[in-house]
């Protein structure tokens, strides 16, 4: 990919080494932690666990409904649990394990999910999730969090597992621009402005966030000034900084690799619908499935480019 | 129906030449493509060329719809390289367009998609599901009175999948005849070999016929073979049936066979790679019989003694 390039950023570690890497940081401090595989761990990294602690580690096979169930049977054993699967397969294929074993006990489970959006490229639809930030928002009591690079993957992996109750932690599957250096300030629920202005926000989460400040390049040499910020936990939002958003700039665009519905652009509408109505845009995957082709060709046949947040916030300023 | 004439000498002779074509295919397009999943597809390319091409399945490529069609679902997605070569042979779309494959605009998608690409019966890609999906044609043709066959093929690793178990109780249930499941018996999943990740799929035959099932056994690359499990199949009543073949993922070529973790699980070969896998499937006789068929994993269990 070549996004970002253009304005200096330089491509790190796709996020799901990242957290893979961070994993085994934390596997290392904590001997209690066990990972849960469904056989997919040289895909969702957790096999640089495996390597390193073997007898703390179990794959159940090509079973997601398996996986989620046996995590749960380990927490409640007073295991700390992490399970991995690609994103689509482990919210999709075991949603009701996940809500009855991990949302509705309240269990203290760590769930990642790799390969999601678009951007995996060349596998295609039924490999993409799409819907899984919609699917883990409904569930009560769960956290989730859509890092943008790697440097914000490992320090979420991290602080994930310092927060009680479960975490939906989304990574992707292709090498990404590093937006962050290693030691930077990251909360769970604390959005991080990576650019100031005033004439209107983009609020991004994952790999859309990148893509949002090369619009703001672009916006800037049209003279509009745009605030971009990293939404990275999707739940709970950031009201805070969402409602100063709102105040200080006066319109939102939401932009994010994931369906319009149930993602961060209706969240972020919800909080704006109820604390500080503004103009609102919205980028993302509209009513449809992808197909496959390469990430870049697939961000722009589906509307998730620079070019395409330009327009959105041009469209967005004219309601202002 | 089977056709009589199949199992001819001259019948399997040309049915070795077409799989040597199409595997070729298989290797050179996913090399092109860059990415793709073709040992996966090469296990299983006899039988799938065997089921359309061999005279075994009735289908209308200019009437994909066509309510009496056989149908075949590929419920280990992935292998789809496989699935388009045949598809094309058959008559579906031009061969041409398999130089396509993974690229955007194009209906050969990475994994199959009913929706765009006309002769996939099914969209697949999450494994697990098709079992499930071959049992409601089944159904469908008893509910209409047509007669008509459903072929699904599975992975071994698929069959970690508990809907695979779902399907195989209700399908014995229903007593669907009509219904034949092939599970390419390959012996590599994902992270690494059956034995590694699921060794307890053995003991594998009587796990099936305690869930109703008939079964056959046989070597999955012979043509012989596969003609007489069909015959099989198709000879029971009241009851599913499954073709147990035994494979090599990656048909025993020697860039696959390397790597003993996986066989080269969804990576295309190199250009390297590939100039060796064609040579050797240039010079790979079918005289010679691959000796898969006793490779079983080991369970590492003793099956629980019965209860008198
Ligand atoms: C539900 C689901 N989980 C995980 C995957 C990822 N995956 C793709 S292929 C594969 C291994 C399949 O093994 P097997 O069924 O033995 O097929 P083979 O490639 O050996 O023919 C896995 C785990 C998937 N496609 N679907
Ligand atoms: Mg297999």
């Amino acid at each position: 990919m070549d996004i970002g390039k253009k304005i200096g950023l330089t491509y790190g570690p796709p996020t799901r080494n990242a957290f893979g890497n961070a994993l085994k940081e934390v596997g290392a401090q904590n001997q209690n932690l066990v990972v849960v595989d469904g056989d997919v761990g040289n895909s969702t990294r957790t096999q640089y666990f495996r390597d390193e602690f073997p007898d703390r580690f179990f794959n159940v096979g090509i079973a997601e409904s398996n996986l989620i169930g046996t995590a749960s049977g380990l927490w409640a054993s007073g295991k700390d649990v992490l399970a991995a699967s690609f994103a689509c397969f482990l919210l999709c294929n075991a949603y009701d394990q996940i809500r009855m074993s991990i949302a509705f006990p309240q269990a203290n489970i760590k769930l990642m999910g790799s390969h999601s959006g678009i951007s995996i490229g060349e596998d295609g639809p039924s490999q993409m999730a799409i819907e899984d930030i919609a699917l883990a928002t409904a569930l009560p009591n769960f956290t989730v969090i859509v890092p943008a690079d790697a440097p914000s993957t490992k320090a979420a992996t991290h602080a994930m597992f310092d927060r009680e109750g479960p975490v939906y932690l989304r990574t992707g599957r292709p090498k990404v621009p590093v937006l962050y250096d290693e030691n930077l300030d990251f909360n769970i629920g604390e959005a991080i402005q990576v650019r100031d202005g005033s004439d209107i926000s983009i609020i991004a989460c994952g790999l859309m966030v990148a893509i949002a400040l090369e619009a703001a390049h672009t916006l800037s040499e049209e003279g509009i000034d745009a605030r971009v910020i990293d939404m990275h936990t999707v739940k709970p939002l950031d009201t805070d900084a969402i409602v100063k958003a709102a105040t200080d700039t006066g319109a939102i665009v939401t932009a994010e690799e994931h369906v319009l519905e149930g993602g961060l652009g209706a969240g972020v509408a919800h909080v704006v619908a109820r604390h500080k109505p503004v103009p609102m845009g919205f980028v993302g995957i509209d009513n449809t499935y992808a197909e496959s082709g390469k990430p870049e060709e697939l961000l722009a046949k589906y509307g998730l480019m620079p070019e395409d947040i330009v327009q959105k916030v041009r469209g967005t300023l004219k309601k202002k | 129906m089977i056709k009589n004439n199949q199992s001819d000498q001259e019948n399997i002779e040309q049915l070795q030449k077409i799989t040597k074509k199409l595997s070729r295919q298989i290797i050179e397009i996913t090399t092109r493509a860059g990415s793709g999943h073709p040992s996966s597809s090469l296990s299983a390319i006899e039988i799938m060329v065997a089921l359309y091409l061999g005279g075994i399945m009735n289908y209308r490529p200019d009437e994909p719809g066509w309510p009496d069609r056989d149908r075949f679902i590929l419920s280990k997605g992935h292998a789809a390289p496989g699935l388009y070569a045949v598809l094309a042979e058959a008559g579906y779309f031009d061969p041409e367009m398999l130089l396509t494959l993974r690229e955007i605009g194009s209906p050969l998608e990475g994994h199959p998609n009913m929706r765009v690409l006309p002769g996939v019966e099914a969209s697949t890609g999450s494994l697990g599901q098709g079992l499930s999906i071959g049992l409601g044609h089944a159904l469908a043709a008893r509910v209409d009175g047509r007669d008509f066959q459903v072929y699904v093929m599975i992975g071994d690793g698929e069959t970690n999948q508990g809907q695979v178990w779902e399907a195989a109780m209700t399908a014995a249930k229903y007593r669907v005849s009509n219904l034949t499941a092939i599970l390419d018996y390959n012996k590599f999943q994902q992270t690494g070999s059956v034995n590694h990740v699921m060794p307890t799929l053995e003991p594998l035959v009587e796990k099936w016929m305690a869930f109703g099932w008939h079964t056959t056994e046989i070597n999955g690359h012979v043509f012989d073979d596969i003609f007489s499990a069909i015959r099989n199949a198709q000879a029971t009543d009241n009851r599913p049936h499954i073709i147990i073949a035994h494979t090599l993922k990656g048909h025993g070529l020697s860039p696959f066979e390397k790597d003993d973790v996986n066989r080269k699980h969804g990576k295309p070969l190199t250009e390297e790679e590939k100039a060796q896998a064609l040579e050797e499937l240039e010079a790979y006789s079918y005289d010679q019989k691959i000796t898969s068929f006793e490779q079983r994993p080991n369970p590492n269990i003793e099956p629980p003694e019965r209860r008198q």
